[in-house]
């Protein structure tokens, strides 16, 4: 046979659309064949203004550096002094975001919970309700209460450490979970009253409250039921913010939460992640002026969450006006999501072939919602969680959260701080006019901040 | 022993509460004066008898792991929500979500419940010797719901593995939830429901209600079978 | 976040007690908004001046001729007496002054209606006006609602029927600006607990047609909604059969004019309305403790109105 000869494609061959490019070509081939929206995990996957867009100034002839180990530079935090008699005091402003044991295994889990405790601070619980091992991995524990109540009792409520009264997520404001039937396993079936295999709706509203309020009476309840021990977060996607934040207020919350369009998931329609809710770099800043609007900054404390991956992300969201981040897929790609290789019996092994079997490859993988996790973090089949090692796993997942803390105190020194929670809005510049628009902080080189009249 | 008085004219519902969580198993109490108040009797584990006598408010008897409630007036929303174990029985009517997301024990309204009656239901008995209004049973997981009156539009919506009876009319079905043949052990089923319920329950025929029950169509998703979503 | 109530008297003898009445629901509504309070009081005026044409009907504005009320409220101080005689001079008519407070007053004047709110709005652009009608006063203030009843001399006012809402402020300026209730035709007034999903393209629709709002507040849309059908000769059911067909979300209305009272709630009943009816009146609110201290409560039948009923009371 002859050597087919090779084809001069002209220069112009691979000229990319920008309203159909291949993913959207793959999306609506899939949609085609399958029939109905695709589900997924992680976060919003497009271009958006993130804390990229954001830049220190630094130390100058006009602001002085701490030096760095010899010089403090306070991390700890404290969170719910509103109310609660006992408040959580966190050793970091990071703390772990609520991801249900379903969508993740049991020894992922696990293993945030031992790195959270090992640095000092809280995971979270999620949508499915709270299982044994994490209470006894994790020192501070915080409980969801969602509109779907899977899992959701009065025991596990008294053993947490505080409450998380869950509005929405970023990732799909006014959505309800989802589980995909197969992992809806035996035991995550049975903590969520299902039967096993069955794909998981949830609801998007709570079955006894609507509006702020009710959920004023909502939160008096739980309360009563705790004793009024432990803060009431109330957490909420990024869309309606600043009303959002000041009626969670003024029904009682002592920490609001704010989840921008980032903020990941495990099982989400792709169209709700991409297209519903605003950028965390806006709604953090939205947030803290709301508070700061009803006179409550010192009295109710911000979490900010949405795509935060560094301690660069945690000082730029704690200059916003943030007293803490919350952070979901970056700690579980530090556990080894989108990782090429994975730990079993002593040694590392290629996952390639399991990445392949999803249709992607190690750095693109976002197939969460199949339990098909290569690496054993968000899976309920048991051949693949045991090449999750909880140890190990929370080692690494330690690493991380240290680094992020030094990274965050580093870039605090840098700006004069001697404590990571006076790092202001006047120590940020902006890239780009949106980013300048959404933070409200000067253009880089100019004293213009889009929307505002006055000099800053 | 005799009941412990607690008045909410004069006592904080933290005061009442704090009141009632303390008392020792076998005890009773009487809550006087409610006169609409919120979140009396929550989240305790205790074995006692808690009467309101009254009309109460919002999750009476919410969050409950042991007592026996009897309010004897009507409640606001959510009554006994989250119940674990134990009883709340109502008088009167109830307002919306009437046991709302309860696992275990016993709810029972003697008059009329309202909209989202046992919505998101997880394991609860619900008993409603008047109606109930529209979206009842709503994504009810578990547990089973006797209606002795009539229930309003979209009953059983999204249900799951709950059963519902009713002895009177039902406006409308929700999607998934059909009617299934009543079997011998449905009636008596149903028979020892309306001796739990007590008096209000005494017009139920046990061989005459109809029995709810999931069509499992939406257990898993299928575009393709042009489900309602 | 708000709290809504109401009261329709049926019983003449209770008149006197009107005011105390209201004052003590709206006080236990405080917990679903601390900030501000608005209240409408219908109460039988003077009688209309002699010679006057038969009466165009108890929902029609009516003709120059008719005294009206107009309730007034200014955020900055304002010389009302000052003001009364300038807008008497625009008018060409006689004005009499009803104190209300420092910041509010009544201004009874037969000027037709649009050429007396021109008047006002020529003459003192600060001053907004909550309410007007034959029978009907209208006060709204920033505050406690307790604060605010007592300001007034609430307590102490007598009629035949009345609603009120309180409210929690979202928005950082601190003014009456959307407070409820509205009020946008003679004796019609609204409170609203809830949230239109639609109503920026109601208000848009309404725009187009001539019809301006005042406040960019989603129950202001409403109230201006069932005022347009009602001028076209509607009644109250049918204004607000229109909102329930044209506005869309969650909410639950209390509705009065100069005769009637009515409750609606969307077809998902979410948010919540209580009823309470005895043979001496009709009491609606948010939530059943603020019904608690009404007389012969413990008598009253008490229930919530259905999804899409309309319920309305007539004189």
């Amino acid at each position: 046979m002859d050597q087919p000869q090779p084809m001069n494609l002209p220069m112009d061959a691979h000229r990319r659309s920008g309203a159909f490019p291949p993913e959207v070509i793959a999306q609506i081939q899939r949609t085609a064949t399958e029939g109905h929206y695709e589900i997924r995990g992680w976060g919003a996957k497009r271009d958006l203004p993130t804390f990229d867009d954001l830049l220190f100034l630094t130390a100058s002839l006009t602001r002085y550096p701490l030096e760095g180990y010899r010089e403090k530079c306070d991390t700890s935090t404290v969170l719910g002094t509103r109310y609660a008699s006992k408040p959580l005091q966190l050793a970091i402003p990071v703390t772990i975001a609520g991801m249900s044991f379903g969508a993740l295994s049991a020894t992922a889990k696990v293993a945030l919970g031992r790195a959270a405790s090992a640095v000092g601070t809280s995971t979270t619980t999620g949508d499915g309700g709270m299982i044994a091992e994490e209470r006894a991995a994790s020192r501070l524990l915080v409980y969801q209460c969602l509109p779907s109540r899977y899992g959701f009792n009065v025991d596990d409520l008294r053993q947490a450490d505080a409450i998380e009264i869950v509005i929405g997520q970023g990732a799909k404001p006014g959505g309800g979970g989802l589980l995909l039937g197969q992992k809806v396993t035996d035991r995550v079936a049975g903590m969520r009253t299902l039967p096993a295999g069955v794909d998981q709706r949830s609801a998007s509203r709570h079955p006894d409250w609507v509006g702020p309020d009710d959920l004023r009476i909502k939160i008096e309840e739980l309360r009563e039921a705790t004793r009024w021990e432990k803060p009431v977060y109330v957490k909420f996607g990024a869309t309606r913010v600043v009303n959002d934040v000041k009626l969670a207020v003024e029904a009682g919350a002592d920490v609001v939460v704010v989840d921008g369009m980032q903020g990941g998931t495990a099982a989400t329609q792709d169209f709700f992640i991409e297209h519903t809710g605003i950028p965390t770099l806006a709604a953090v800043r939205l947030a803290a002026e709301a508070l700061r609007d009803i006179g409550m900054e010192d009295t109710v404390q911000l979490i900010a969450s949405g795509g935060i991956r560094t301690g660069a992300d945690v000082a730029k969201a704690l200059a916003l006006g943030a007293d803490a981040v919350s952070v979901g897929v970056a700690p579980l790609i530090a556990l080894g999501c989108n990782s090429p290789t994975y730990w079993q019996d002593g040694s590392d092994h290629d996952a390639s072939d399991g990445y392949q079997a999803l249709g992607t490859e190690a750095g693109y993988c976002h197939h969460c919602h199949t339990g098909r996790c290569p690496v054993g973090v968000t899976t309920q089949d048991a051949g693949l969680e045991a090449r999750l090692d909880a140890d190990r796993g929370a080692r690494q997942v330690t690493n991380y959260l240290k680094a992020m803390a030094m990274e965050t105190a580093a870039l605090a020194r840098a700006c004069g701080k001697s404590d990571v929670h006076n790092l202001e809005p006047n120590d940020l510049v902006a890239l780009t006019v949106e980013a300048a628009a959404m933070a409200q902080v000067p253009l880089a080189g100019t004293e213009w901040i889009p929307g505002r009249q006055d000099k800053i | 022993m005799e009941p412990v008085i607690l008045s909410c004219a004069e006592l904080s519902t933290r005061e009442i509460n704090a009141a009632l969580a303390a008392l020792p198993d076998g005890a009773s109490a009487r809550v006087l004066e409610p006169r609409g108040r919120h979140n009396l009797a929550v989240g305790l584990s205790n074995r006692v008898r808690i009467d309101i006598e009254g009309n109460a408010g919002y999750f009476i008897g919410g969050l409950g792991d042991g007592p026996d409630v009897v309010v004897h007036g009507f409640t606001g929303w959510s009554v006994g929500e989250n119940l674990q174990a134990g009883s709340v029985r109502v008088e009167g009517n109830a307002s919306e979500c009437a046991g709302a997301s309860s696992r275990g024990g016993t709810i029972v309204i003697e008059g009329d419940a309202s909209s989202r009656t046992g919505i998101s239901l997880k394991g609860g008995t619900i008993l409603v010797g008047g109606n109930v209004g529209h979206m009842s049973g709503f994504m009810a997981q578990a547990g089973v719901m006797l209606i002795g009156g009539d229930a309003g539009d979209a009953l059983g919506d999204s249900l799951y593995e709950a059963v519902i009876y009713v002895a009177g009319t039902i406006a409308s079905l929700g999607s998934d939830a059909r009617i299934e043949e009543l079997t011998e052990s449905d009636v008596r089923a149903v028979k020892a429901l309306a001796e739990l319920g007590g008096a209000s329950f005494g017009h139920v025929q046990p061989e005459n209600v109809t029995r709810v029950a999931s069509a499992r169509g939406l257990y898993n998703f299928d575009a393709l079978k042009d489900q309602k979503y | 976040m708000c709290g809504i109530v109401g009261l329709h008297l049926k019983n003449p003898d209770l008149q006197p007690r009107l005011g105390e009445l209201l004052t003590q629901m709206l006080e236990a509504m405080t917990t679903r908004g601390p900030d501000s309070a608005g209240i409408a009081v219908y109460a039988d005026r003077d009688p209309a001046p002699a010679g006057h044409e038969a009466d165009p009907g108890p929902d029609q504005p009516g003709p120059p001729g008719q005294e009206l009320r107009y309730s007034l409220r200014s955020d900055e101080t304002i010389d009302w007496d000052l003001l009364a005689k300038r807008i008497a001079a625009e008018t060409g008519r006689d004005l009499r002054v009803e104190p209300l407070g420092s910041d509010s007053a009544v201004f009874v004047s037969s000027a037709a209606e649009t050429s007396f709110l021109a008047a006002v709005r020529r003459a003192a652009p600060q001053v907004t006006v909550p309410g007007f009608g034959r029978s009907m006063v209208v006060v709204k203030d920033v505050g406690a609602p307790a604060a605010i009843c007592a300001r007034y001399g609430i307590p102490g006012w007598g009629g035949y029927q009345g609603i009120g809402h309180t409210r929690m402020a979202t928005e950082s300026a601190v003014t009456t600006a959307h407070s409820h209730p509205f009020a946008p035709a003679a004796d019609l007034a609204l409170v609203h607990n809830g949230s239109f999903s639609n109503y920026a393209t109601v208000r848009g629709r309404l725009a187009r047609q001539g019809i301006r709002c005042d406040t960019d507040n989603d129950s202001e849309v409403a109230a201006r909604l069932v005022a347009a059908r009602m001028a076209e000769g509607a009644d109250l059911a049918d204004g607000l059969r229109t909102v329930l067909k044209e506005m869309d979300g969650f909410f639950t209305l209390l509705v009065t004019t100069r005769t009637q009272f009515a409750v609606i709630r969307d077809s998902f009943a979410c948010k919540p309305a209580v009823i309470a009816e005895t043979p001496d009146y009709v009491a609606m609110a948010s939530e059943y403790h603020a019904l608690a201290g009404l007389p012969g409560i413990t008598g009253a039948r008490v229930f919530e109105p259905m999804p899409e009923e309309i319920h309305v009371w007539s004189r």
